[in-house]
Parts: structure tokens; sequence; C-alpha cells
């Protein structure tokens, strides 16, 4: 008796366990408001529809955890969020499964998927599902006048008060060249030479002793209400945050803007990779997309879901201003070109690393 | 004779020979002994010694260019095989011919069969930046090549034919390597396989050592100052008093190290509480307002602050025990308060003044988050680029062999400590 009691515990645990394993899908992102806007727009939805329970996970980098799990060969996520250069690297590395752009369904408007996501979008083992990007914010109260162009950033005299930078190369030497007065399109053609880096470390040194560094993502915002800096350069979505969500007095500056995108991976070795298929393929469907960006502001990475872009969860704020894809903002913006930083991330950074401990 | 002696052999009651019997019960005592250490032993080995022997082997071993893991199946595959053989048949310095780009354009064919393109330039990488993207473009086009392959490389890239790429490759053929240490300090191997310093404005490494070592030796000596008075106060202090003072010391340590960080940034922010406060009372006008944070001065005092108690709870167990008439005694025979403590007081403190200090200087070499978050541009430790060589370049090898080297200099600096102090003067509570 005890032992048949045993036995049928066993078996019921072996089937549930089963079958947990089928429905469970665990996504790595970024936390904060950003993982607030997927779970309200993809996992719910998802999960309503297809039964899957899906579990999310946070972290600074995913990119990082992501590469530690795979190499150990114990990987306990199955689709992860991560920045451009991580995945192209992170794919080159062998380190992510391949994805067939084949099953991503086409736009509501009947454009294949290879044509509706906009350019870069789709890589052999990424597809991306923002555009979000790193403008300049200012504190309107602490800022007498309107700085309207990158070279207002770094003009500490007609502007004066600290200046906030995210403590990297990527972002910080294309910005100093535009501020610099070089057109956003000539940017990475210069930043190539070794003449063009020094020109960028020697715009930078303009203002260095005015500069605070900043990291993480929620800082900006915080730097900017403290007053602690006059303008600093942000992620839009945080400043959005900060201004509809909270009612701070800020504004972005969107000339000389560098746009990235945040993809979707699966990691090999990943536990449930017909669910993290399934997910990827859900959440970058036309509408899933649009729904995303009322919740946060950054750009979906398919043409056909801007149409269906409308207020933000308020109900009251028009999205579509705020979006760093919008064609005011778009007038003289950079799109962060991976394959450059992929090559020169090492050396620029340490390079970078040397300036900043001089 | 012989039978004497056997007649002389000590038994146990039961017969046996007592000297087996107690090697016996000795063996039985040892074994139950390692039964009981056993737990610890494992978990010290598995969580602490394995991964940090795993890390440090990867700070001399990549195989990057030399073996292909497939993450799936875990196969090995050797790559690159015809170049490393033409780089052992032919010394440094020769100009690579023909023979050697033939074996490169048959490695990056293999290389694009296992698509492996991205991880052999990325080896490639660390010691020669933009050879990632030759590497991913010629392994797609590989197959494509024809003879001859010197002109086809060139006229994919003529940076093919750089004699410091070949160089870097040289070197990266083998799985052992140094390069990452040479790296660490600031170094590289030229083209010539010299050791040379690296272009000055890419130095860093050796400064931010420096500066680690510098900035632990004072904030180990703020908080011996500041420290001292306190452990004595407490020590002193009649019971009642001194246990609500201690608590005064204690709370802080209980509370979150991210907390008591972000506390001194509203305390010494530009618009912060100090600066506040000087402006409201006058001293600082308030376009004057003192940069106390994001620089140096942020790190020294956030990290004296938290790593206070550490030097003060040593202190604090040996004052405790002092006996206050030795001091008294001192007196009553003449001598001054200043040779009473001088001679008798502070000789006796010296074994928590030790333990405090290498608490705190050790601690204080591995900080991480304090200095990342007040530090600024010039308050970073050694620690912050580890952090960035582990995080964001995803460079293990390189962030493995700066920890290395900072962990071999802390243990070169305990040996130090026990040849001057003695470790065993160290009273640590």
């Amino acid at each position: 008796m005890k032992m048949k009691s045993v036995l049928m515990a066993s078996v019921f645990a072996g089937v549930t366990g089963a079958a947990m394993a089928e429905g469970e899908v665990v996504v790595m992102s970024w936390g904060g408001a950003y993982e607030k806007s997927q779970v309200e727009a993809y996992n719910k939805p998802f999960a309503a529809e297809t039964g899957i329970t899906v579990t999310m996970v946070a972290a600074d980098n995913p990119a990082t955890p992501l590469k530690a799990q795979v190499e150990a060969g114990n990987v306990t996520v199955d689709v992860a969020d991560v920045e451009f250069s991580d995945a192209v690297r992170l794919c080159d590395e062998g380190l992510l499964e391949p994805i067939d752009h084949s099953i991503l369904p086409p736009g509501d408007d009947g454009t294949p998927a290879t044509e509706d996501f906009i350019d870069g979008a789709l890589q052999d083992c990424a597809v991306a599902s923002i555009v979000w990007s790193t403008a300049v914010a200012y504190n309107t109260a602490n800022v007498e006048g309107t700085p309207t162009t990158m070279a207002d950033f770094f003009d500490t005299e007609e502007f004066p008060g600290k200046r906030g930078l995210r403590k990297s190369a990527k972002a910080t030497l294309e910005m100093a060249l535009i501020g610099d007065g070089v057109p956003a399109g000539e940017v990475y053609d210069m930043l190539g030479t070794s003449e063009g880096v020094d020109r960028a470390f020697a715009k930078l040194d303009e203002i260095k002793s005015d500069i605070v560094w900043w990291e993480a993502g929620a800082q900006p915002a915080q730097l900017l209400a403290d007053g602690e800096v006059a303008m600093t350069t942000a992620y839009n979505g945080r400043i959005f945050n900060a201004q509809v969500a909270e009612g701070q007095p800020f504004e972005i500056m969107w000339d000389g803007q560098i746009l990235d995108y945040d993809l979707f991976v699966i990691p090999k070795g990943a536990k449930n990779p017909e669910n993290a298929l399934k997910y990827i393929v859900y959440s970058t469907d036309t509408k899933r997309l649009a729904d995303q960006a009322s919740w946060i502001s950054y750009g979906p990475a398919r043409k056909s879901s801007a149409a269906h872009v409308g207020l933000y969860s308020d109900g009251k704020t028009e999205m579509a201003p705020h979006m760093p894809t919008s064609p005011e903002a778009l007038k003289n913006a950079l799109v962060n070109d991976f394959e450059f930083w992929v090559d020169m991330d090492a050396e620029l950074n340490e390079r970078f690393n040397a300036w900043l401990a001089q | 004779m012989a039978d004497t002696t056997a007649g002389q052999m000590l038994t146990t009651a039961d017969g046996r020979p007592l000297k087996q019997a107690l090697a016996r019960a000795q063996r039985r005592s040892r074994l139950r002994a390692i039964g009981l250490v056993a737990p610890l032993l494992v978990f010290i080995v598995v969580t602490f010694i394995v991964p940090i022997g795993q890390m440090l082997h990867r700070s001399f071993h990549n195989e990057g260019f030399t073996v292909h893991t497939d993450i799936g199946s875990g196969t090995r595959t050797p790559i690159m095989t015809d170049l490393a053989a033409w780089f052992d048949d032919n010394p440094r310095g020769v100009e690579p011919d023909e023979a050697a780009f033939s074996a490169l354009r048959d490695g990056l064919v293999h290389l694009g069969e296992l698509r492996a393109a991205g991880s052999a330039g990325t080896r490639i990488n660390y010691g020669y930046a933009g050879s990632r993207s030759m590497f991913t473009k010629a392994a797609r086009r590989a197959d494509k090549l024809e003879p001859p392959y010197r002109d086809a490389f060139l006229d994919l890239d003529e940076q093919w034919g750089d004699p410091e790429l070949w160089s870097v490759m040289r070197n990266a053929t083998s799985s052992y390597t140094v390069d990452f240490y040479l790296a660490a300090v600031d170094l590289e191997r030229n083209p010539e396989g010299a050791v040379a310093a690296v272009d000055e404005n890419r130095q860093v490494y050796v400064k931010l050592f420096v500066r680690t070592l510098f900035l632990s030796v004072l904030i180990t000596f703020l908080t011996f100052v500041l420290a001292y008075p306190i452990a004595h106060l407490l020590a002193t202090l009649p019971l009642r008093y001194s246990n609500l003072l201690m608590i005064f010391v204690l709370l802080p340590f209980w509370t979150s190290l991210l907390v008591r960080t972000t506390s001194w940034m509203v305390l010494l922010q530009g618009q912060g509480v100090v600066n506040d406060a000087l402006v409201g009372i006058g001293i600082l006008a308030d376009e004057n307002r003192l940069q106390m944070m994001y620089n140096q001065v942020g790190t020294v005092v956030a990290m004296t602050h938290i790593l206070l108690p550490f030097m003060v709870l040593p202190l604090y167990s040996v004052m405790r025990p002092i006996n206050p008439s030795y001091v008294r005694a001192a007196r009553s025979l003449g001598a001054t308060s200043w040779t009473a403590f001088r001679r008798i007081y502070f000789p006796q403190t010296v074994p928590g003044i030790g333990a405090g200090a290498l608490l705190v200087f050790i601690l204080s070499v591995g900080y991480y988050i304090t200095p990342a978050l007040v530090g600024g541009a010039d308050g970073q430790l050694i620690s912050n680029l580890i952090a960035f060589h582990m995080q964001r370049s995803l460079n293990w090898s390189l962030a493995a062999a700066l920890a290395a080297i900072l962990l071999a200099g802390v243990l070169i600096l305990y040996w130090l400590y026990d040849r001057l102090v003695g470790i065993d003067n160290l009273k640590l509570g």
C-alpha cells in the first residue's frame, strides 16, 4: 500500500513536472519601467492565449549572465532581451540559437516580416522589438533658455551647469563629434580614424571637469531632479517616465540622439526552445509592438506598428511626439553602428578608461 | 629471548595488542573528525576554490584561436591548425608568404563551417582592434577566394598584411599565453616579439593598481584614526553607556551597503545636505558649492564610514580586557600620561590594530560598488575595471588576469605583514 502510493506520487510528480516544463518560458530583461511594459504588452496576453506561464527575470545587462550560463552549460533562461552589439557578438560566438525569419508573421497590412521590420532589426540569431535612444535631456527649472543642438550641450558658458554622461565610450564619443560640428552621417567614418578619436576626446576635454558620469539607467533622471546636473544624456524612456508619470519639468533635446535596438535572442541550450520561439513570434507582431509603445516611449521595430501607436496607458498623453522615431526627433539622429562597436569596443573603451583615469 | 619480549607486550583486556587497539581507536576518531569537517570542506571546495581556480585558469588559458567547442554537443574541434603549423615552421619576423595565407584561408573556411569566426576573431581583437569583423567577413567569403591568396586577402582588407596582426595571431595560436597578464600591466608584445609598453593614451591599469593601493592605505589609516578613540571610549565607559554607543557602531554595520552609499550621496552632492547647510550659514557662496562627490573625496569619505566598524570591533575586543591598573601603575611610577599610553596601553592594543587594519585594507582593495556610485572618474578603483571586463567588454581572461594580480598583491602584503608583525599577533574579536 505504502509502496504503491510512493510510486503513484512519483509518477504524478513526473507527469506534472513534464507538464510544467512544457508550459513555461523564462524571459530575462532589464527590470524597471521597461520590464513592466513587456509584462503588460507581451507576457499577459501571451499567457492568456497560449496557457504558457511566462516568468520574468531582471538583470543589469542580460548579455552577461547569458554568456556565463551558456558557457557553464546550465541555461535557466529561454529568451533574453539584449543590446544590438551584444546580440551580434553572442551570435558570432555561437552562444545563440539561429532564428528563422520566415516564421515571423507579416505586418497587419500584409507586408512580409523581412520588409516590415526596420533595417537591421532582423539578425541571424535575434529579432528586434524596440528602438530606444540615448538623447540629451535637461531640467527646465535649472536651465535658462532652450538648448537646441548638441553643440549647446558642450557649451558650458552659454548654458552653465554640470553635464551628465554615461560612463562608456559608446554614444559619448559620437555625441562629442556631433557637438563639435560633425554631421551625423560622417560620425563613424571619422571615429574610425585616430584623428577622429583624438578630436572626440579633445571635445570631451573641454567639459571634463564639469561631467558627472552615470552608469545605471535610473541615474540621469535622479541627477536632473536633484539639480546635480543641468543637462544629461539619458535613455529616452526613463526621461519620458519622469516627465509623464512623475510630472518632472524635463525636456528632451532630440538633436544628435543615438538610436539603438533591443533584440530578443534564444540562448543555446535553453530548456524550452519551442516556447521561446513562440514567445518571440507572438511578441514581435504588429499589435504587440504597438501595445508596448503605450507603456513606454520606445519605438516599435516594425513599420506597420507605427500607425497603431496611440495614447500612453494614462489614457491622455499622446505617445507619438515622445517617440525617438518621430519625424521631429529623427532630423539629426544617428543610428548606432553595431559593427563599428563590436570591433572597436575594446580599443575605444580602453582609451576611454585611460582618459578617465588621467 | 623472543618469548620474553612477546610476554612483555602490552595487551588490552580482550587480549589484542595495545598498539593495534590504539591505532584503531585513533583512526576511528580521525575518520569522525574528517566526517565532521567534510561538509564544510566540500562546500568551500565547490563554491570557492573551484570557481576561483577556474577563473585564474582563464587568465592564462584562452582557446579562442585554437579549439572550437560546440555549445550544444560539447564537441571540441581544433581550429587554425595549418596556420599554427606555419608559425611553428617559421620563426618570428618571417614575412607571411603564400603558404601562410593559404593556411589562413583554409582555417577561415573551417571557421565558416563551424560558425566560429566570431569567437576566433574576438580573441584576435583583444590584441588587434578592428580584426573581429575582418575575420567574420573573410570567413563568409573564404571559400570563394582564388589563389594567390595573399593578394586575395589584401583585396578584402589591406590590414591582413599588417605584421602586428600576424604577431597577435602567432601569440594566439597557443592556448596558454601570458598576453592577458601583459595587458593587465599596460604592456604588449610588439611584432618583433619584445615586450613593450602600450601607447600612453591607453595606459590605465598600473595607474589604477597604484591608486587602489594608495586609497586603501589612506582609508585604513583614516579608519584607524577615527576608530581608536571610539573603541577606547567603548571599552572604558560603564556598560550601560557603552552598550548604547555600541549600537551606534553596529546599526550602520547592519544597514545595507547600498543604503549607506546612497545616504552619502544625499549628504555630499552639490545640492546636498552638507552643501546646503554651508550655504545656509553663509560659509559658502551659492555658486561655490564644494565638489565632494564623484571624485576621490567621495570614495574616501563613503568607504571610510562603511569600513569603520571593521576597525572599531577588533580594537574594542582587545581594549576591553586591558586592565586599567597597568596604566595607573605606570603613572604612579612617574610616567607622564603620554608615556604611559605609548609604552603601556598602546602595545597591548597592537593585535587589534593589526587585525582591524588587515580587515579594512583587504576589504577596500576589492571594493567595487561604492566607488562605482560615488567615485566619478578619478575615484575609480581597479575592481571597477575588473567589473567592466566581466560585465561589459566580456573579456573574462583580462578580468581574470587583473584579479589574479590583485590577489597576488594582497597575498604578498599579507606575507609581509606576517613577517613584520606576525600573524599570531592577530586578534579578530
